[in-house]
């Protein structure tokens, strides 16, 4: 399924329902779905965030799709470049005092799925593929 | 998101239900900052009718966190913590930043 959203903190809760609304047909647990909404929520954040750099300066067009054994995910948005390798490690071994909240959704991402791909083209903008696979 | 903050004898009780996003986290920080902010640091969050809470989510509590801890002064209690944000809260080493109480009421205990 596929659909075309707003670039506004506000929509991020419709963006949980379509997920899951995306994948009702497929046999998930209620665990792994709650973990596909929040890999998509942190994506949907960090291109509010960093790629258009605010709130409603472009689209998030979202594609779910649900196959044998697996789910692949594909956001794709017109802001500036995301390259991941540009955002500091997320570290959780240190003192309180010290922890970044940079880098969290980021980890959380990479920690839920089970591959993750960052494309960056200067026509069509940023495209983030990412895949579950299921057990 | 649904925030109710009661003032107890021992502490502030504070219940959060719905979805902690990046659209509401400014609203949680400023019902927590509210109750700092009057001096009163020992803080108990029921979240016992959460749905959902983001990464923006934990960073709110861990903000608390690090102000109610800072001269000692208090610290922020978390009860009631649905399973799967838990599992989640561990993925990103967070709950080892608090004391978790399945029951709110032993978490008022607690100070």
């Amino acid at each position: 399924m596929q659909r075309s959203f707003t670039g506004d903190f506000e929509i991020l809760a419709s963006i949980g329902r379509f997920v899951a609304e995306s994948v009702k047909e497929a046999s998930l647990s209620e665990s792994d779905v709650y973990a596909l909404q929040l890999a998509v929520d942190e994506a949907a954040t960090n291109i509010i965030e960093y790629a258009y750099r605010d709130e409603g300066q472009g689209r998030i067009d979202l594609t779910v799709e649900p196959a044998a054994h697996k789910v692949v995910i594909t956001l794709h948005d017109t802001g500036q470049p995301f390259d991941p390798n540009d955002v500091a490690a997320y570290v959780s071994d240190v003192p309180i005092e010290e922890m970044q909240e940079r880098g969290a959704g980021l980890h959380l991402i990479h920690a839920i799925m089970d591959e993750v791909d960052f494309k960056f083209d200067k026509r069509k903008g940023n495209t983030l593929q990412m895949v579950k696979v299921i057990a | 998101m649904e925030i109710n903050s009661t003032e107890l004898k021992r502490c502030d009780l504070i219940e959060v239900s719905g979805r902690v996003d990046s659209a509401t986290a400014d609203e949680l920080m400023a019902a927590i900052n509210a109750i700092q902010d009057d001096g009163r640091y020992k803080i108990v969050l029921d979240l016992g009718g959460l749905d959902f809470m983001a990464s923006k989510g934990w960073w709110t509590l861990i903000q608390a966190q690090k102000a109610s801890k800072r001269y000692n002064r208090g610290e922020v209690l978390l009860a009631n913590v649905p399973k799967m944000i838990k599992e989640n809260l561990d993925l990103v080493g967070i709950s080892k930043l608090f004391r978790l109480f399945d029951d709110p009421v032993e978490a008022v205990g607690s100070f």
